[in-house]
């Protein structure tokens, strides 16, 4: 028994990716009633991953970064599998919402998709899982564009299996789009490789400071940002969003927008501090006011966009852009703080708009609201759902002790570091913004009548195991903020580390 | 998709003639996949496009319409299922995931070129599987 997990323990990162990616083709075999309800298998392929992020994320940090030998090919001819802190936590996250959201679809998808289409959806959102922790975990670029694929095509499948045909539209916008970032992205290693002779992530951050000035490498790092940009949905190349997330089933929408950009920054992150040494960004290519411009503007203009929504899904999806644009200001400014930030946001992003797009499911289900209007008193009808949501909406909007406080404020302060005074008033005005448009949904749920026609209690018209999850993700994050310093000392040194600190 | 097999007797027979030569032109490639050119996506798509010509040629009834696309996808999912379930034996084995000299085999040499014959199988179940399914949801009859 000792002898086979400790034989376990080596194969950890490679059995992250497989385990998912075998669940999900064993779905199409399994018995037709089981199929019908699919949820088993998909249920039990997230625990064991989440039990071997957990086991990798312990492993990591007791013993430093772990990497895998594919094949038993040593890098940098073969493809590797490295995992450092930042890597082990994004793959926690991962695995984590993951989870969360097949016990919530398990309960609630049924309703939201329809029974011939369940088993294509249990299949898509494993590939999906496996797709992203392959991102994250992957030691090399041309794998990396591999996990892009795999993850991206069971998203737009995803999409797609909405109930209503506008999922059918948005599916299929979501795919020209993500084609051409592909695209973009594919060029971009192609032009690497072309360049150094590797792919390797390791390898080209040691060759590529020879030839960071020739017109190859130029080009492919803005292709990759390019690619990258869509993927991430970063202003102006987000309009495919708010359509995917608004008329995605909410279980899609719930790992989808915790899950799917956040792991497009983090590969976008690691392409800038890390194939790339963080001073090309800085002074051979000017992307870095690029995306301080564009990140700004997202945050503003997500957060207008979403004060402007009468549907609750599509304000969360347009709050979402404003989010990304956090994130990606925290990364693009680059100074420890800022970084740390944007890295806190990450966690706190993906913790949140789950819990967020879950209530909204609960809400469609319990109540059949859709529209914000829908919501007045639901704070009596629905009270643990408008709580999850309250928590999740405050730590959206960074009010103290919440860990959106903490990770908005490293950003402020990091871009003051930085010499960058004007960026501080949009992280300030897009909190505001934030705030505003929550209250719209918080103000009349807590304070608003409740119609006369409705029930005085309609929670119980919610599958409790629907539930659960909601409420487990608002606990995490709130617990998360309260106690705020471990995650900001691991994140500061995660962010030390990406800046060759 | 009707049947009509006499719809037009050149493309008929010229597809009765061709359709074995692919099948096993297509099966060689698969087969001679890691020594030469070829492999288990060319040998795949060239054997579902020879499924796929005789679906156009001489039309499928319903019965058989409903059977290839239950096969289509077990086919691509079964492909998936043997590249994942060599790279996991050779795990069991001892060796890395994908580690083909782990496999039971003689020699390491024997072992590779085994573990990679099974790969470029599983490749070419996943292929034909995939494409004969692209074209049953594209061109098939809408029954929902």
């Amino acid at each position: 028994m000792t002898d086979f997990l400790a034989a376990l323990r080596e194969h950890i990162p490679a059995l992250l990716v497989i385990v998912p990616l075998l669940a999900a083709v064993i779905i199409p075999f399994s018995p037709a009633p089981l199929r019908r309800r699919g949820a088993a298998v998909s249920l039990l392929a997230n625990a064991a991953a989440l039990a071997l992020a957990s086991a990798l994320a312990w492993e990591v940090f007791r013993l430093g970064r772990v990497s895998y030998r594919f094949g038993g090919w040593a890098p940098p001819w073969g493809i590797e599998y490295a995992v450092d802190p930042l890597a082990a936590v994004m793959l926690l996250l991962v695995a984590f919402v993951a989870f969360a959201a097949s016990v919530y679809s398990g309960a609630a998808a049924s309703g939201e998709i329809t029974a011939e289409k369940l088993p294509y959806y249990q299949s898509a959102s494993l590939l999906f899982v496996s797709g992203l922790s392959g991102m994250v975990i992957t030691g090399d670029i041309f794998n990396l564009y591999v996990f892009i694929e795999i993850a991206s095509l069971a998203g737009y499948a995803l999409v797609a299996s909405g109930r209503r045909r506008d999922a059918l539209v948005a599916g299929f916008n979501y795919l020209i789009l993500g084609t051409i970032a592909a695209t973009f992205i594919l060029l971009g290693i192609g032009y690497l490789y072309m360049a150094s002779g590797t792919l390797n992530i390791a390898d080209l951050r040691e060759r590529l400071p020879h030839i960071y000035h020739t017109k190859t490498v130029l080009t492919a790092f803005a292709f990759l940002i390019v690619g990258f940009s869509i993927k991430t949905a970063l202003f102006p190349l987000h309009i495919w969003l708010p359509d995917a997330y608004t008329y995605a089933p909410s279980p899609v929408s719930a790992l989808m927008a915790a899950t799917g950009t956040k792991v497009g920054i983090y590969a976008m992150i690691r392409v800038i501090f890390t194939v790339f040494k963080p001073e090309f960004n800085a002074s051979v290519v000017p992307m870095k006011a690029i995306l301080i411009v564009l990140s700004s503007a997202a945050i503003i203009y997500g957060a207008a966009m979403a004060i402007a929504q009468k549907d609750i899904k599509r304000m969360l999806a347009y709050s979402s852009v404003s989010q990304i644009g956090y994130i990606i200001l925290g990364a693009a400014v680059a100074s420890q703080h800022s970084l740390t930030g944007s890295l806190l946001h990450m966690i706190n992003h993906a913790l949140m708009k789950a819990c967020l797009f879950m209530c909204a499911g609960l809400m469609l289900m319990s109540t059949g609201a859709e529209k914000v209007a829908d919501l007045r008193g639901a704070g009596r009808r629905m009270p643990l759902t408008m709580a999850a949501f309250t928590a999740a909406a405050l730590s959206m909007t960074g009010i103290p002790p919440t860990l959106g406080f903490v990770s908005k404020w490293h950003i402020g302060l990091g871009a003051v570091e930085a010499g960058y005074w004007a960026v501080v008033p949009v992280i300030l005005g897009g909190s505001l913004l934030t705030g505003i448009y929550f209250w719209r949904v918080i103000e009349p749920a807590y304070f608003g009548a409740p119609p006369q026609s409705g029930h005085k209690n309609a929670e119980g018209g919610a599958p409790r195991w629907a539930l659960a999850p909601a409420l487990a993700l608002a606990a995490l994050g709130t617990l998360l903020g309260l106690a705020a310093h471990t995650p900001a000392v691991g994140a500061a040194r995660a962010a030390a580390e990406l800046l060759g600190r | 998709m009707n049947r009509r097999p006499a719809d037009n007797p050149v493309a008929a027979t010229v597809s009765a003639l061709l359709i074995p030569f692919m099948q096993i032109y297509a099966l060689y490639l698969i087969a001679h996949g890691d020594l030469g050119p070829g492999g288990g996506f060319q040998g795949g798509a060239i054997f579902a496009a020879s499924l796929i010509l005789r679906a156009i040629v001489f039309g499928l009834d319903r019965e058989e319409e409903r059977r290839l696309d239950n096969i289509a996808g077990l086919l691509a999912a079964s492909g998936v299922l043997v590249y994942g379930g060599i790279g996991l034996l050779c795990m069991l084995r001892g060796g890395a995931f994908l580690e083909y000299p782990a496999l039971p085999f003689a020699d390491p040499k024997t072992a590779y070129h085994l573990g990679i014959y099974g790969i470029e199988i599983g490749v070419g179940l996943a292929v034909a599987g995939a494409m004969l399914l692209l074209f049953m949801k594209t061109a098939g009859s809408r029954d929902d």
